[in-house]
């Protein structure tokens, strides 16, 4: 929508052509989320397209993911036959509640910011171990794990005039053998619950938990664990009030759909490879005559 | 900056915070549609380098140096893209307003994404079709008939604006600019309860570019009713056009009237207000309770309020026979509370309109209204004026629904016009739409029933409570015809009905499809299923044994003063074995795992195909110098496909095809009258207005003729586009050219005054599968059987029956308006009020019953909103069925479904 009080919009392409942060100004990245709401509070822009970060980098050890990356060039990603993670990026694109033809336009680090329950970018960076580089207003640099970048229900550790820089992806997060599970009140809705599991290759076993929650929750363990064990740690790890409550979900349903959805995970990892199932139940979408 | 759009290069700057939907809209693109300015609908689907992207997203100033597409350069100048014919050969659309980023988007799919609709189309919401249409586009289907002269009522023939629709040609209510138009944004209230103290304009008129503030100091202090009728006694004088005191969030306070939206915008900001905060009540039951803030206290029976002090603004109150001593005697009985929840009709298209005085004085308004004639009547009224110096009128409108049988924005933009005297235009959002305008009335409704050891009906009682919000619009009709049809549909010799509408301090409810039998009937149909269990009868033979038949009384308590409901035809026998027969088909077989529980569900409806008291339709029709045939009719088009149904009733009567027909509408500048589109009027009443003008017309072209050939006009008849007399052929050019020569124009008028009336059935059955440790719901079957009468145009028919389904399953699974403690609506947008998408929506197998109406022209009936009335019903049954538990209340969403079956299935996880 038309974003009427926006008087001005700077276009830097330097970190040091950075505007001086004042009340009124937002970061604009896709801009998906900016546009789609009233923003009477807002005056300027500031546009980061001429900053020109590169989309996507392979290093030594990281994958680098710029804040300006948008979701069809992450989905767009083909890694190397290793990164058998790799299924997660896509299962998470398709979990957002947008279509593909925002994906052109939102980008990750977007989405992050956002920091909604349901941001499936959050699921997947949190899940892959991600870690957040933040320019600080003040000129200096923070980093932090997108697991813990996220605080609450639209909230992470920002300042305002700090700005979300990049995520790295550990390569050794992307090869491991993983499982995603993510539930809706819809067939293709936002996601009440996303869970992702991995095996790392010593056999330890991470449990992410998004979507239910308020923020993300990351459990591991040195192995497989029973289904008692799993179930008595999200319990004590997510008290009932980290459940998140809004019109996609009640906090109770969420929390039995976490347990379940967790259950499914190890179940799937523990067994044989030949066992894994689809990321959802059995019906998948209405009847057709 | 420079842009391409089509193909062509503008140099233009954008607003710095302006989204490119707008901006292409500014250089005339009217084919790019808002339909929720947030991203969600794809309404505002353009191409940019040749990728489909929502508009209303992406800042204007990032297209700079891109070449854009829109859906009117998607083809060559005059041409079609193959996406484009496929829409129109499948008629894959109702009122088309997504259509234009539907095919864009469709346009743009790669085989992979064709292969999974479901995920590739969820950013595009129909809210007319069902989807099933579009799903025929994309494979290609061709559904649209040819028909020869005089053949065309009974065939699938297209839409007469299709070829504009698909191109965005097609006008909508905003598609027009004119010179020197004034925006009109509103200050609305954030408290559920207040007076207005003072109002202090001045920060608010120094804004540059702002006119004028317009408060209720400036509005006519005379009370009417939003809602439009035909009698104006149905609804409560409750409303001004700005009220000194607000009864809900969203209420409108003050006017700002400026030179561009962002002005009015700001000014609105700055106005400010000083309320007096009074007690407000949100809940019906504490509403009507005493001791409860009085929401109306200036109104009395005078202003048709029933009971102004408890905050009853409507009630009826009957009993047949003794229900308690049936109940007692009863062999079964059943008693339950059902709740029905607050929803939007969400039409694509918003409500608004644009409003001038033309240099005659005539103050002109374009809007987007089912009651173009209606809301003549009130504005007149409100402003004193004489009908003729006043003119509604509206092209074609993105959907309706029942939203816009309400005068939400025309007196509003009246007064603007009136006192600015310029153009103004008032176009609402998407948040105002949830906020201040028109729900569907929650309701609360308690039934009992009871019957003998054969499944005979021998109590059914209902108590209802519906809460209306703060005015009564359509309050009292609806609740009336809630417990009318759905009761009067069976025999069953005690009947009671206590029936109440509640005021309260929320956003007003207002007429929705199907007009409160859909809250009931998800009562009504659920006990009629309960006693079926009890005695082990099947649901249909339940049915069957206690449904009215043609001589039996149609009965509510009280009892209706119209008797002019006749059984015009009758099909419901044909439903209930159709459906019988559908659902027995053997299905796919599915492989299911022990979380999955299975049921299947019926339920029915029957419905009155007119309104009560009177729906008038006037229709003319003159023959053209070239044989063709001018047709006016008042009725609107916003989907319903009324606009095909006229021409191929006016063709068949005489003998032409349907192309040699103009059909001009829904203008009060045309003459006559028109009730409106509303109550599934369309075909039923202005449909024979239209056929009695096209057969006077046919008598005059049979008499010009016999008279030119000195034949008997007894031996002369219409055939292909002549009046045959014996050997002689005289075409119907020929005829107005010696008409002319006479110094004559042949012309005729119809006119229908929607009585005698008939009634119209309708069956649902699903099969569903439910997940009893998620609470997720699949539909594995659904089957739909309609007695139309003849149907005039069984394409265009089926779609209304599956538009209806889809409509009404979203209102079933998904879509909820929720209204915190204060008042407030929590979810005004479509990203937090799930509207159906693709892959929500099952497909529906559709059966007509064989009938012919007495009544409807040419043997037809109304078919657009009883469809959705059944939906619920029969999938809380299949649920009922397949789980053994009676859930309630609606939506059936699995976080409420949830807890039941965690407790009755006690499933781990």
């Amino acid at each position: 929508m038309d974003l009427n009080t926006i008087t001005e919009v700077a276009h830097p392409q330097s970190r040091e052509q950075l505007p001086l942060w004042t009340a009124g100004d937002a970061w604009l990245a896709g801009g998906t989320y900016l546009f789609s709401e009233p923003q009477a509070h807002l005056a300027r822009l500031i546009d980061l397209t001429d900053l020109k970060w590169p989309a996507l980098t392979v290093g030594e050890t990281a994958l680098t993911i710029a804040a300006t990356c948008t979701v069809a060039q992450l989905d767009g990603l083909i890694g190397p036959p290793d990164w058998i993670a790799s299924p997660l990026v896509n299962q998470c694109c398709r979990a957002f509640l947008a279509s593909f033809k925002i994906w052109k336009t939102a980008t990750v680090g977007g989405n992050i910011c956002m920091s909604l329950p349901a941001g499936p970018m959050i699921s997947l960076t949190a899940a892959l171990d991600g870690v957040c580089t933040i320019w600080k207003a003040d000129g200096s640099e923070q980093t932090i794990d997108v697991a813990n970048f996220v605080t609450g229900n639209q909230c992470n550790v920002l300042a305002p005039g700090d700005l979300l820089r990049q995520i790295d992806i550990p390569l050794a997060a992307l090869k491991r053998r993983s499982a995603f599970r993510q539930i809706s009140l819809t067939p293709v809705g936002r996601s009440a619950a996303l869970l992702i599991g991995s095996l790392h290759g010593g056999g330890g076993f991470a449990l992410t938990v998004t979507g239910s929650t308020k923020r993300p929750i990351k459990l591991s363990f040195a192995g497989i664990p029973r289904a008692d064990e799993l179930r008595d740690m999200l319990q004590q790890h997510i008290p009932d009030a980290l459940y998140h409550d809004d019109i996609h979900g009640k906090p109770i349903w969420r929390k039995h759909m976490t347990l379940r959805l967790a259950e499914e995970i190890r179940a799937e990892l523990r067994g044989p490879r030949s066992e894994i199932q689809g990321p959802r139940s059995e019906l998948q979408g209405p009847a057709r005559p | 900056m420079t842009y391409q759009i089509n193909g062509i290069e503008f140099s233009e700057t954008p607003q710095a915070g302006q989204c490119l939907r707008t901006f292409l809209r500014q250089l005339g693109h009217f084919g790019v549609k808002k339909g929720c300015d947030a991203g969600d609908c794809g309404a505002c689907t353009v191409l940019i380098d040749g990728e489909p992207v929502h508009s209303c997203l992406i800042p204007a100033f990032r297209a700079d140096d891109h070449a854009i597409t829109t859906i009117e350069g998607l083809a060559p100048a005059g041409g079609a893209h193959p996406m484009q014919q496929a829409f129109l050969d499948a008629q894959a659309f109702q009122c088309g307003f997504c259509t234009a980023g539907m095919i864009l988007t469709c346009a743009s799919l790669n085989q992979a994404q064709r292969q999974d609709l479901g995920s590739a189309l969820k950013g595009n919401i129909c809210r007319c079709t069902g989807y099933r249409a579009i799903e025929d586009a994309l494979q290609g289907k061709t559904n649209v008939e040819q028909a020869e002269a005089g053949t065309a009522f009974g065939r699938s023939l297209p839409a007469p604006a299709g070829p504009q629709v698909v191109r965005g040609s097609e006008r909508y209510t905003f598609d027009v600019a004119m010179e020197g138009t004034l925006h009109l944004k509103m200050l609305r209230s954030p408290h559920p309860h207040a007076r207005i103290i003072a109002i202090d304009k001045r920060a608010a008129l120094a804004v540059p570019g702002v006119q004028t503030v317009l408060t209720h100091e400036d509005a006519p202090q005379r009370l009417f009713s939003t809602a439009r009728h035909e009698k104006q006694w149905m609804d409560p004088d409750d409303t001004r056009v700005l009220d000194p005191v607000v009864r809900f969030i969203g209420q409108k306070v003050a006017a700002v009237i400026a030179e561009t939206e962002a002005a009015a915008e700001e000014g609105c900001r700055r106005l400010k207000v000083d309320y007096e905060i009074l007690p407000a009540v949100v809940d019906p039951l504490q509403a009507i309770a005493p001791g409860a803030p009085v929401i109306h206290t200036d109104k009395t029976a005078e202003h048709r309020v029933s009971n102004a002090p408890r905050n009853i603004v409507a009630e009826t109150h009957g009993e047949f026979g003794d229900v308690a001593r049936a109940l007692a005697s009863a062999a079964v009985t059943y008693q339950g509370t059902f709740t029905t929840q607050r929803v939007q009709h969400a039409a694509l298209e918003t409500h608004g309109g644009l409003a001038w005085v033309d240099a005659s004085g005539i103050l002109n308004v374009r809007s987007s209204t089912q009651v173009p004639f209606l809301t003549r009547r009130a504005l007149a009224d409100i402003f004193d004026l004489a009908p003729d110096k006043v003119r509604v009128f509206c092209e074609r409108v993105g959907g309706g629904f029942g939203g816009k049988q309400e005068m939400f924005v025309e007196d509003i933009l009246a007064l603007a016009a009136l006192k600015t005297g310029r153009p103004v235009k008032f176009e609402l959002t998407r948040e105002e739409q949830f906020i201040s305008t028109s729900t569907r009335h929650p309701m609360q409704v308690t039934v009992k029933a009871g019957a003998d050891k054969d499944g005979r009906l021998t109590a059914l009682q209902l108590d209802v409570l519906s809460n209306t919000g703060a005015y009564g619009n359509h309050a009292g009709p609806v609740l009336f015809h809630a417990v009318g049809e759905c009761i009067s549909v069976y025999n069953c010799p005690n009947k009671k009905v206590d029936a109440v509408a509640a005021y309260t301090n929320t956003v007003p409810s207002g007429a929705f499809r199907g007009y409160g039998l859909p809250q009931t009937i998800f009562a009504v149909e659920a006990a009629i299923d309960e006693l079926a269990r009890q005695l082990g009868i099947d649901p249909f033979d339940m049915r069957r044994r206690n449904v009215v038949k043609p001589g039996d009384p149609m009965l509510a308590p009280p009892g209706s003063e119209y008797h002019d409901v006749h059984y015009g035809s009758y099909g419901l026998d044909q439903c209930l074995d159709l459906v019988e027969r559908a659902m027995a088909e053997p299905g796919p077989k599915l492989e299911l795992s022990p979380d999955w529980l299975t049921g299947d569900g019926i339920a029915l409806t029957m419905i009155d195909t007119v309104p009560p008291a009177g729906h008038f339709a006037d229709c003319t029709i003159a023959l053209r110098g070239d044989g063709g045939f001018e047709l006016t009719v008042g009725t609107a088009e916003f989907g319903n496909g009324t606009a095909t149904v006229h021409r191929q009733i006016a063709a068949t009567a005489l003998a032409t095809t349907v192309d040699r027909i103009n059909l001009r509408q829904s203008d009060t500048a045309n003459g006559g009258h028109d009730t409106g589109a509303y109550g599934s009027a369309g075909t039923f009443v202005a449909g024979r207005a239209t056929m009695a003008a096209a057969e006077n017309l046919a008598r005059d072209l049979i008499a010009l003729g016999a008279q030119i050939a000195g034949a008997d006009p007894a031996s002369c008849a219409l055939k292909d586009e002549a009046v045959i007399c014996g050997r002689q052929i005289l075409s119907f050019a020929e005829l107005a050219r010696s008409a002319r020569g006479n110094g004559r124009t042949l012309s005729a008028s119809g006119s229908s005054e929607g009585s005698p009336r008939s009634v119209a059935f309708n069956v649902q059955g699903f099969r569903i599968a439910l997940n009893k440790a998620t609470g997720e719901i699949r539909i594995l079957r659904s089957v739909h059987a309609a007695d139309a009468g003849k149907v005039a145009n069984p394409m265009q028919c089926r779609g209304q029956v599956e538009g209806g389904v889809a409509q009404s399953l979203g209102a079933t699974l998904y879509e909820e308006m929720v209204i915190d403690d204060g008042g407030r609506v929590t979810n005004p947008k479509f990203r937090d009020y799930h509207l159906p998408s693709f892959a929500d929506i099952p497909r529906t197998e559709v059966y007509f019953a064989d009938t012919t109406d007495s009544i409807g022209p040419m043997g037809a009936k109304s078919m657009s909103e009883s469809p959705y009335n059944p939906v619920a019903a029969a999938l809380g049954n299949a649920i009922a069925n397949a789980t053994g538990i009676r859930f309630t209340s609606v939506p059936f969403k699995p976080d409420r479904l949830w807890p039941a079956l965690h407790e009755k299935f006690g499933l781990k996880g």
